[in-house]
């Protein structure tokens, strides 16, 4: 059993970082409404809101972590020009994405939208929770910016949804290959 | 922690609203600055090659890092002037997200596509 560099960083910030933000995003919209509503239930305690500002974050380091291996690891590696004459493409995935019109939209639709959609998702979080902990419970005297960083929040979900299920689907039609071999065990026939 | 503690935690004197404005808007304003390169790199060779910070990443790569610093440069200046100030916050919200709304637009590929 064994695994290329390039698909080791494709499930960490696929499967790792994206993924665990999605995992993370229903708790926190919940989290977040329930402790800034404006009848706080009896069980949230200081200690709950220090827990709750720690998970954000949490959050806010995976949803960077996962933009930045996106654009800066695993891009540049998607988007390599293979040299004239190159008959397989199996190593440059936009470029066998577009030689068919069955899998052109996945790169023209599906990372021309995953690409840009996706950044607004540590923009997002990162701003909900500076708010959070600027004001913790608090914020349910301010409804406006409850609102706001809800709204923000519910974005970020939904963004970081688009990204995940097109990155998933684009690996699929042309996954990122390549690079040195990691062994993770020894083969052997049963 | 006991309730007494908690009693004192949530009848604590409210903050004034302006940090919290000035992180929502310049978020909004990031966002929107973020769509509106990438829509400009989208239309204009010029734009897109003087969009490329960094080669393996190409244009990518000065949309975002230009974007990120317009967001945290936005949110310093905001932060500064109104931290300790209570502003029109619905204002700003909506503000703010009509800046989102905007920006989702901006990075749908059929819109783009239809400039």
């Amino acid at each position: 059993m064994e695994i290329t560099t390039r698909s080791l960083w494709a499930l960490i910030h696929g499967m790792g970082f994206g993924a665990l933000y999605l995992l993370a995003c229903s708790g926190a919209l919940l989290e977040l409404y329930r402790f800034t509503s404006s009848y706080p239930p009896s069980d949230s305690t200081p200690g709950h809101e220090r827990f709750l500002k720690g998970y954000l974050i949490t959050m806010v380091v995976l949803a960077w972590a996962a933009v930045l291996t996106g654009a800066y690891v695993l891009y540049p590696w998607y988007r390599a020009a293979p040299p004239p004459g190159t008959a397989d493409l199996s190593m440059y995935p936009q470029r066998l994405l577009l030689s068919s019109p069955t899998t052109i939209g996945w790169h023209s639709f599906g990372m021309e939208w995953k690409e840009h959609i996706a950044w607004l998702v540590p923009i997002s979080i990162t701003m909900a929770a500076f708010v959070f902990i600027r004001y913790g419970r608090g914020l349910r005297n301010h409804r406006q910016l409850r609102a706001a960083v809800l709204c923000f929040t519910l974005v970020s979900f939904l963004a970081a949804g688009v990204a995940g299920f097109f990155g998933a689907m684009i690996n699929k039609y042309a996954p990122v290959q390549g690079g040195p071999t990691i062994q993770l065990s020894p083969g052997g026939e049963k | 922690m006991n309730s007494s503690d908690r009693v004192v935690s949530l009848n604590a004197p409210a903050r004034p609203n302006g940090s919290g404005a000035a992180a929502i808007l310049s978020a909004g304003a990031g966002s929107f600055a973020l769509a509106v390169l990438a829509f400009a790199g989208d239309k204009s060779a010029l734009i897109k090659s003087s969009l490329v910070f960094y080669k393996p990443t190409g244009p990518l790569s000065g949309v975002t890092t230009a974007a990120i610093l317009t967001w945290l440069f936005t949110w310093g200046i905001l932060e500064w002037r109104w931290r300790k100030r209570t502003v029109a916050a619905g204002r700003i919200s909506a503000i703010a997200l009509v800046f989102l709304g905007l920006s989702l637009l901006l990075t749908f590929p059929p819109v783009v596509d239809l400039f």
